[in-house]
């Protein structure tokens, strides 16, 4: 039977448990653990016992498959007007070196319509093998073609490991075919190893904003699936001479859809997505004034890069939802990123910390944004801004 | 028009703060509270409901305190609530999540759209809403911005991308989940406040659902958590002192000394 409990005769009450229990769901009563009622099996408390005081028993899994009968890894690779999205580009990245680790093949699967020069670029960057479904009716991304395509792909070739991005698209694809399929799927990975003692795929990912990491590992069933944070993975440099294997598998391609695109609309003008760009500049409440955004996007224009907001200034009106950076608006990761006049509450954080380099200007000293920066200055930005906006002119001229 | 709206308790965020000696996370005085992603889409279906003349009914799974989180959601909108609360849905992850709010579902019957939060606060999967409509059998399309047209069978949504947005037709019953852009939810008002503590939350246990136990809870969930740790944020702040105009000179000549402006110089 499934469940957890404290061993009381090995607990001496050091309230390790308490602290890791991201629930609050153990308390203390006589000096040792409890856990009550608002326990969710997590299992965080049992890896943070040091004295094995937490017996967690999780019983036999429904829908078990035999795992063996599984080979090999597989991305998906999306792709827009024909052309690999870089997210694709990451994926072949890091499922090269799954691959390498696994002694196995790594295959991409693109979906979609004028697919020939995709397939050569996909095995230039990693693929041993294109799984390529190339139709005029799949140009666009649909959620009831692709999953119908990808989840027969799936069960013809049993593919052990299946990784998508973390994008739009893979973040309503990959539940839904997981689902379809009963197998596990982790989202948002952030890291992703071989667990070299059993081969199984060890995802790592972020959870209550960035506060806590998992690891989390799907053993009994297959395809183990994961969604991948853009960004994060590096990508191969391209070899125009590796060769790779092009397969048109024979799938039925659904017609009929009751999910119809009707329309595709690009609300961003700026050159750069947020989630695309290598720098961004962002603007908090600290600028002041909505009309004192322009000096944001000007550093950004001046950079090449993108502009990003805090929550509060988009709830006050002062620019677009779409900008948003954070909890509730985008998770993004860039080179450099500006945090301008931005104090830094946990769910800003949550959205740019893993971001390589963090530049900080605020003019309170003690603002948590410090304390992630890599390079901070205390002032104001409506006096640091311009000067900087002269500099990087000057130079980059 | 009948709505049923899917919402999670959550630990309230604000609160989260690490302790770094120990390594974990403190939560004291942690209260819980419904998924903010969610608040949207309980006022997105109270709306619905309103200008359909239908019914609008909040579903969770949870522990039986839930109960008292989704009395309150009578007060903006909602007309019945529903909770799904047994220790056999206890360690569920999204697989068996979406199972269990799909039988749910299936109880409580005659539905035309279901409307989701766009992800959890705690988790940040956004993987129920497309996992609960696989179940279902019935099509979804996430990060819904805006609901364009909404009539018998047939819906009109826009879903939010990376550069902008979609234009999506779906026949309904359908799921829905929905980005923060779409509303702006309303408080309770005083009439609300009194139907919401009259209100009776329904429980349902599994044999309630009629749900097989073995595909709910732990039995049910394909992934486990292996390891939990707090990620380190060793950063080497570097505080750049002086003037403005020595602050301005000194971070640019940094930034540009490094390699992502050799980059920019290039794309010049």
């Amino acid at each position: 039977m499934a469940g957890i409990k404290i061993l009381k005769d090995k607990c001496v009450g050091c309230k390790l448990c308490v602290g890791a229990c991201p629930f609050g769901a153990i308390v203390m009563i006589e000096r040792k653990a409890e856990i009550t009622d608002a326990c969710t099996l997590c299992g965080a408390c049992v890896s943070a016992c040091k004295f094995d005081a937490i017996d967690f028993e999780r019983g036999a899994v429904a829908n078990a498959v035999d795992v063996s009968k599984y080979s090999g890894i597989w991305v998906f690779a999306e792709q827009k007007d024909g052309e690999p999205e870089s997210i694709a580009y990451e994926l072949l990245g890091v499922g090269r070196e799954l691959a390498d680790a696994r002694g196995t093949t790594l295959s991409a699967v693109i979906i979609g319509s004028n697919l020939d020069d995709a397939c050569k670029k996909l095995i230039a960057k990693g693929a041993d093998k294109v799984f390529v479904v190339d139709d005029e009716g799949l140009e666009k991304f649909n959620d009831e073609s692709y999953s119908s395509i990808f989840t027969q792909l799936i069960y013809k070739n049993k593919p052990e490991i299946v990784l998508l991005g973390a994008t739009t698209y893979g973040r309503s694809l990959a539940p839904r075919v997981a689902s379809r399929i009963n197998t596990g799927l982790t989202a948002d990975c952030t890291k992703l190893e071989i667990d070299p003692a059993d081969g199984k795929l060890l995802q790592t990912r972020p959870a209550f904003g960035g506060n806590l990491m998992a690891t989390i590992i799907c053993p009994n069933h297959r395809p183990q699936m994961a969604t991948v944070r853009h960004k994060v993975m590096k990508e191969m440099e391209a070899d125009e001479t590796r060769t790779g294997e092009i397969i048109r598998p024979d799938v039925k391609i659904p017609r009929d859809l009751v999910v119809k695109v009707k329309d595709i609309v690009k609300t961003i003008t700026e050159m750069v997505p947020l989630t695309e760009a290598d720098i961004i500049v962002s603007g908090g409440r600290g600028m002041g004034d909505p009309k004192n955004f322009a000096l944001i996007s000007e550093l950004a224009e001046v950079l090449g890069g993108a502009v990003g907001a805090s929550r509060a200034t988009v709830d006050a009106g002062w620019i677009e939802y779409s900008h948003q950076v954070g909890q509730t608006g985008q998770t993004v990761g860039p080179q450099v990123y500006f945090a301008c006049g931005i104090s830094g509450a946990i769910q800003h954080l949550a959205g740019m910390s893993s971001s390589d380099t963090i530049i900080a200007i605020n003019k309170n000293p003690d603002a948590p944004i410090f304390k992630v920066a890599n390079f901070g200055i205390v002032g104001d930005v409506m006096e640091v801004l311009p000067l900087l906006i002269k500099e990087f002119k000057a130079a980059l001229k | 028009m009948n709505v049923i709206v899917c919402v999670k308790q959550v630990p309230g965020t604000n609160e989260v703060k690490m302790n770094k000696e120990t390594n974990t996370i403190i939560r004291e005085g942690v209260e819980a509270i419904i998924n903010p992603f969610d608040t949207y889409a309980i006022e997105e279906g109270a709306r619905i409901k309103e200008e359909t003349s239908g019914k609008a009914t909040v579903l969770s799974m949870g522990i039986p305190s839930v109960a008292e989180l989704l009395k309150e959601t009578i007060s903006v909108g909602m007309d019945e609530a529903v909770l799904l609360s047994d220790r056999a849905f206890a360690g569920s992850d999204s697989l068996a999540t979406s199972y269990a709010l799909s039988m749910g579902i299936k109880k409580i019957g005659d539905y035309d759209l279901i409307i989701c939060g766009k992800q959890a606060m705690d988790g940040d999967t956004a993987q129920v809403g497309p996992g609960l409509a696989e179940k279902l059998g019935i099509p979804h399309t996430t990060y819904v911005r805006k609901i364009e047209e909404i009539r018998e069978g047939y819906i009109r949504c826009q879903r939010m991308t990376e550069d902008g947005y979609e234009v999506i037709e779906m026949p309904l019953p359908a799921v829905i989940t929905v980005v923060k852009e779409i509303n702006e939810p309303r408080l309770p008002s005083l009439k609300g406040k009194m139907k919401a503590k009259k209100t009776e939350v329904t429980v349902w246990t599994a044999d309630d659902i009629g749900a097989d136990k073995a595909l709910c809870g732990l039995s049910g969930s394909p992934t486990q958590v292996v390891k939990t740790f707090v990620p380190e944020h060793n950063v080497d702040s570097e505080m750049i002192e002086g003037t403005p105009e020595e602050q301005a000179r000194n971070l640019a000549r940094k930034l540009l000394s490094m390699q992502f402006a050799i980059q920019v110089q290039e794309e010049e």
